[in-house]
């Protein structure tokens, strides 16, 4: 019981102690060789914190849209070879819109949507800005809050009300610090009382602010702003993720029976599908994270290349030490072990360093990106492993070198 | 187990060592037969080739014979594997080098504590710290236990050499040119050192090129081409102690006969 304690546990710690002796005269060289595999690990912890920081931003970019959402543009008008682009084509129709949401039950609530830019002008100040007209639904369905007021009712909508919502950015260029509830503001010479503000959303997808916007009612838009009887898009929010493709797929086929496609004929309208632009951007930001991690990863790589190397200069240099221990009786068990445990504990000192400093690295990306870098527990258990798996791999052939030397070679060497 | 005193602890029958160097054999020895009793002190000479250093490699467990076979301490060697050999080198032998061989940067202390660190079974770290220290101070070094080697002499270096060798109580000290690389003076020291503990009942045999060295033993076996060409008992032994005795006085005559 004793020996076996001492064979299995007493002398590797033995042999453990005498390769820390050996590192430790050898300040300068062992800090040097882990350096390689420092820079690996912390550019490995760093960068898939970035990347994961970057995916996590979007990924919330993609969820502030709204819950799932189901966006249904006009078509792109072709006019003699000149594309208009999405929503200018005259296809969409409020009928369109109404029939939608009494015909498919998947669909829990619609917004027509008509836009027009205009000045906007209050308080002695004016700034060009984004009209919209939408539906009571349109703050539910694109999981808007307002930080004040509240949003226009059915019955507002139903008589073309003068009533808006405001944007943060367009309330602060026309009030600045004043509170702009109740205040009046004037579109194309029509006067807009403010009943609500809009929470702040910041940049969307596309890098556009947007909180630089006046929502009104759609039916205001229609008859008293522009007068235009086509909408821009539909806004649609279906009861569940799962349901959100066959309700791509009826909104499909009601609108080209409702617009008399013929079979072979193009859709006129477009829809976007939240969930489709999750994946996408999911994956995307997937890839990327894994290439900055492969990048990283090969960077490890050199730094287990450079153990290796080190410690085969180390073998060689150290060649009359291996003859002196062997001399005095040190078995080539012991020698093996000995540079074994030298290797790994160069690579598990570095991996710890390594991921000290990529959490570091990660938080000060995290200062000068408009993202915060996330450390994953994932990534340091595994450039840990790595490390450890680098110390045994790379350091396993020189010592192995090391215990097959001939004793009385070893003594001779110069 | 009680061993006859007549017991030898080396006994070399018809030992042959032959080295294979591509087309050409080499004979580095052949046919040697020696016996070593306990309390021994046998010097081994010869010139280069005459193949004492592989004689002395056999002794050390360091390398088989081709043929031939070895007993030491009633241990057949020819038949062991590497990892026995180290064991038997760790346990029975202590080894004394021409040029010391210590580890550079460590201590003395470390250095002595080494073979210990190989012993089966394990000797507690406090154990080993205190035999170390014991026999640094044996061999007068007990003032420089933390010292390096690059921080002291070649005499001093080899006494710690000494103390490594005799710290796990061997049966045998093998000693290969111990005073190559050191001064008349130091040399004499350190032959001072052997036949003390030679007188205190340790085994020992020593190779050297050196007469005036080989002249402090108790026995000389001369070799030749692989061969013992004499083994005699040395009769006009050397002391270290008249020696150094001789030495002084022939310094002070110097010193007398400067103006």
């Amino acid at each position: 019981m004793k020996i076996l304690l001492q064979a299995v546990f007493l002398r590797p710690l033995l042999t453990a102690m005498i390769a820390l002796r050996s590192l430790r005269r050898n300040k300068l060289r062992s800090i040097l060789t882990a350096l390689g595999i420092i820079i690996g690990v912390a550019s490995v912890v760093a960068m898939v914190a970035v990347g994961n920081g970057a995916q996590a931003r979007i990924e919330g970019q993609v969820a502030a849209l709204g819950q799932n959402l189901l966006l249904i543009f006009a078509g792109n008008r072709h006019s003699g070879g000149v594309n208009s682009g999405l929503g200018s084509a005259s296809a969409l129709t409020l009928a369109d819109a109404r029939a939608l949401s009494t015909e498919i039950v998947d669909i829990v609530a619609t917004s027509p949507e008509i836009t027009t830019t205009g000045q906007a002008i209050a308080n002695g100040r004016n700034w060009s800005t984004t009209v919209a007209g939408e539906s009571p639904d349109y703050l539910k369905i694109r999981d808007w809050k307002l930080s004040e007021g509240s949003m226009f009712t059915d019955r507002e909508v139903r008589s073309s009300a003068k009533v808006a919502i405001i944007g943060t950015k367009t309330a602060r260029e026309l009030f600045g610090p004043l509170d702009p509830m109740g205040q009046t503001v004037r579109v194309q010479n029509m006067p807009f009382v403010i009943i609500g503000v809009l929470a702040s959303k910041g940049a969307g997808m596309g890098g556009q602010n947007q909180d630089d916007r006046l929502i009104i009612p759609y039916t205001t838009v229609m008859k008293r702003l522009t007068g235009d009887k086509y909408l821009r898009m539909i806004n649609i929010q279906v009861a569940s993720a799962d349901r959100m493709d066959s309700a791509q797929q009826q909104i499909t086929n009601l609108l080209r029976q409702r617009h008399r496609l013929s079979e072979g004929r193009d859709n006129d309208f477009n829809i976007l599908n939240q969930k489709e632009i999750a994946d996408t951007v999911g994956s995307i930001s997937e890839i990327i994270t894994m290439m900055l991690g492969a990048i990283a990863g090969m960077s490890l790589l050199v730094g287990g290349i450079g153990i290796m190397n080190i410690m085969l200069v180390s073998v060689t240099e150290r060649t009359r030490e291996i003859g002196i221990r062997v001399a005095v009786g040190a078995q080539a068990s012991d020698i093996l072990t000995q540079f074994l445990i030298e290797a790994i504990t160069l690579s598990l000192l570095g991996g710890t360093i390594g991921v000290l400093s990529g959490i570091g690295l990660s938080k000060l990306v995290g200062m000068f990106a408009d993202f915060q870098a996330i450390v994953s527990p994932g990534s340091i258990v595994l450039a840990f492993s790595v490390s450890f798996a680098i110390g045994v791999f790379f350091g396993f052939y020189p010592a192995r070198k090391a215990a097959k030397l001939d004793p009385i070679d070893a003594l001779r060497y110069e | 187990m009680n061993m006859p005193a007549t017991q030898p602890v080396i006994q070399l029958r018809d030992v042959a060592k032959v080295y294979r160097t591509g087309e050409v054999e080499v004979h580095a020895v052949r046919r040697v037969s020696l016996d070593i009793q306990r309390g021994e002190f046998v010097a081994v000479m010869g010139a280069s080739g005459s193949g004492k250093s592989t004689l002395m490699n056999i002794l050390g467990c360091l390398d088989r014979p081709t043929s031939g076979s070895y007993l030491l301490d009633d241990v057949n060697v020819s038949g062991l594997s590497r990892g026995q050999l180290a064991t038997l080198r760790n346990r029975k032998l202590g080894f004394v080098f021409q040029s010391f061989n210590l580890l550079a940067r460590t201590s003395a202390l470390e250095n002595v504590e080494l073979p210990m660190f190989y012993s089966k079974p394990l000797i507690r770290l406090r154990e080993q710290r205190a035999r170390a220290t014991v026999a640094l101070q044996k061999v007068g070094l007990g003032d420089r236990l933390g010292h390096h080697p690059s921080q002291l002499s070649g005499g001093q270096q080899q006494r710690i050499a000494i103390a490594r060798a005799l710290v796990n109580e061997p049966e045998l000290v093998l000693a290969d040119e111990p005073t190559g690389n050191l001064d008349s003076r130091t040399s004499i020291e350190i032959m001072g050192f052997f036949q003390e503990l030679n007188d205190s009942g340790i085994t020992i045999v020593m190779v050297t090129h050196e007469l005036d060295i080989a002249s402090y033993c108790k026995r000389i076996v001369v070799m030749r081409d692989g061969e013992v060409l004499s083994d005699k008992l040395n009769n006009e032994r050397r002391l270290a102690d008249s020696e150094r005795a001789a030495l002084n006085e022939a310094e002070k005559k110097a010193d007398l006969a400067k103006p």
